[in-house]
């Protein structure tokens, strides 16, 4: 094991050292001057030579690229350009609400997917598992951002029963926070609910297909006790590791949530840096969700080496 | 001779197969209606996409405007026929981009392996860990808004995508006896790579271009409807959105349109790349 989590380790961090280098490429694909990009054109030379500063270009790019992982690690992720307020300010303040949305689309497409996906699995090719995987289709293909505007069109504006937008704390109220959450959590967790009912469905036949389970009907075990004993568990090694991807991709893909509700998180942190051509808060935002998914995908990899012995000793 | 015939009674009974389920139908009958719209927009529009005429200002859904009009009261439904070639070039370009430069790599990093190829995939896993949203909102922001480079910041983020399918595919298609043949006749490598080898691989690519053009079509909506898309006043679906999210409580109809015309074109090609596996997947066939 220790092995294995050393070899993991050496790889996230190889993977970090690429992933620092098309981070730090942002600033420098800018086409022209990153400055006068930002700045605009009119802009006088000395506006030109406070923005240069602030973005480090008087320097070589291979100095600029040292210093700026260098003050990463020590824990320094630059200022913002519209605000002054430091990044790991913003960050501290808008992490945990991009955190809290993920873990609630988490939670309904793990509580709604896998039991769906276990009826699609037992009743196979019926009317009931026709109905689900047409579900599945639909809840695939549909844009989380219209899917957004829909409950709002529907719970906020005709039934009046959530917030449009905007966040009660937890703190405050763990009911206010429930209801400002309930919509955003279905925007984001719809599409990850249908991936996770479509892996188990999936997972199960294959599973009820072997030998072992052939074996567990002979001996005259009763469907349920075959699922819930015998094929559920090995079913669910796949699922667990969707689950854990697709919760790193979903943390990274809350920017467009967070924009339609108002949720200050860090997506609509960075989708407003864009608008305001803060490329601090871009590049140093883009870094945090990426090493926060990086660190997801480590921890989702540890726990499926520890559920399943075999990928340890690959 | 005989193995043309044979190449051809496999394409012909693979189409046939396609052909008989009805969702992959229904999904390439829409993907087909959608390219004819996008063709014919200046004739099938009835009114002029940009026009504006502020006294007919949020009108709902009548019999000269059919989806209704939006603010500056254009004419939603001729805005919707126009958006529509926005969301293909888009949709098909950036699978284009990153399929040409996603196999190039996969292609190179799996018939070669070692160092080269341990470089490339590790670059690929780096952009990989990105959340493909947040990856194309940072090109984007960086080399701007416009159809070209949303192409491009899209295509980018698909590029790994396509490496790792390719990769795969090329570490079993190397160790094939006929491809060691070719190889011991002395062919040169480039031919071999890109004459025999990539040729055997791509059929997955196929399945996998499909599904990540529906993604492609989310993904330009979004950036779209985020601001750094395709520039106004050229209709494109996602500023449609964007523009009637302000008014959904009063003028539903303009961003519930568009949005349905996104849901159907991600749901046909969702369709259409779900049975291609079903055809092309050896193992399904199997």
């Amino acid at each position: 094991m220790i092995k294995f989590l050393g070899q993991r380790i050496f790889q996230m961090i190889l993977v970090l050292f690429f992933v620092s280098i098309v981070v730090y490429s942002l600033i420098i694909i800018i086409p022209g001057d990153a400055a006068t990009a930002v700045v605009g054109a009119d802009a006088s030379e000395e506006q030109l030579m406070i923005v240069r500063e602030q973005l480090g270009l008087n320097e070589p790019v291979f100095v600029r690229y040292v210093k700026w992982v260098g003050n990463m690690l020590k824990g320094d992720f630059g200022r913002s350009m519209t605000t002054n307020h430091r990044v790991t300010t913003l960050v501290s303040i808008r992490f945990p609400i991009t955190m809290q949305l993920t873990l609630c689309g988490m939670v309904l497409a793990v509580s709604i997917g896998i039991p769906l996906g276990i009826i699609a699995a037992k009743k196979n090719n019926s009317f009931t598992d026709m109905v689900l995987r047409a579900i599945t289709s639909l809840g695939m293909s549909l844009p989380n951002f219209w899917l957004g505007l829909l409950l709002i069109l529907f719970f906020s504006l005709k039934l009046g029963w959530f917030a449009p937008s905007g966040l009660i704390p937890i703190k405050q109220s763990f009911f206010g926070w429930m209801s400002t959450m309930i919509l955003p959590a279905l925007t984001i967790g719809t599409r990850f609910t249908a991936v996770v009912l479509r892996q188990t469905r999936s997972a199960l036949l294959e599973v009820l297909r072997s030998d072992y389970i052939r074996t567990a009907k002979a001996k005259g075990l009763k469907d349920i006790k075959i699922i819930r004993s015998h094929a559920l568990k090995n079913s669910l090694i796949p699922v667990v590791t969707v689950i854990g991807l697709q919760t790193g991709r979903l943390f990274g893909g809350a920017v467009i949530t967070e924009t339609i509700f108002h949720l200050p998180g860090m997506g609509s942190l960075i989708a407003t840096a864009v608008s305001q051509r803060d490329y601090v808060v871009v590049q140093s935002g883009i870094m945090i969700v990426a090493i926060t998914v990086l660190l997801i995908n480590f921890i989702v990899d540890v726990l499926y080496a520890i559920l399943d012995p075999r990928i340890r000793f690959k | 001779m005989d193995n043309d015939k044979k190449t051809s009674a496999d394409s012909n009974r693979s189409l046939k197969r396609f052909l008989r389920n009805k969702f992959n139908l229904i999904g390439g009958i829409i993907i087909l209606l959608f390219l004819l719209i996008s063709i014919f927009a200046p004739v099938i529009s009835p009114h002029p996409p940009n026009q504006v005429n502020l006294k007919m200002s949020l009108q709902p859904p009548s019999k000269t405007n059919f989806f209704g009009t939006d603010s500056l009261g254009r004419d939603v439904f001729s805005r919707i026929i126009h958006g529509c070639s926005a969301s293909l070039i888009v949709g098909l370009g950036s699978v284009g981009f990153s399929l040409v430069v996603g196999s190039f790599l996969g292609v190179i990093a799996g018939y070669f392996k070692g160092s080269i190829g341990i470089v490339i995939m590790r670059f690929m896993d780096a952009l990989w860990s990105f959340p493909s949203i947040i990856l194309a909102l940072g090109i984007a922001a960086s080399i701007g808004p416009g159809i070209k480079n949303i192409i491009i910041a899209i295509g980018i983020t698909f590029i790994p995508g396509f490496a790792r399918v390719i990769y795969s595919q090329v570490l079993i298609v190397r160790e094939e006896v006929y491809i060691k043949a070719i190889k011991s006749l002395g062919t040169k490598t480039s031919r071999l790579i890109f004459w025999h080898v990539l040729p055997n691989s791509i059929t997955p690519v196929i399945v996998y271009s499909s599904l990540m053009a529906a993604q492609a079509v989310i993904a330009e909506a979004g950036l779209s409807f985020l601001g750094i898309g395709v520039i106004p006043p050229r209709a494109a679906w996602g500023n449609m959105l964007r523009d009637g999210y302000i008014y959904l409580g009063v003028a539903p109809w303009v961003s519930l349109f568009p949005g349905a015309a996104i849901f159907l074109l991600v749901l046909a090609f969702n369709f259409v790349g779900d049975g291609l596996r079903d055809v092309l997947d050896v193992r399904m066939t199997q």
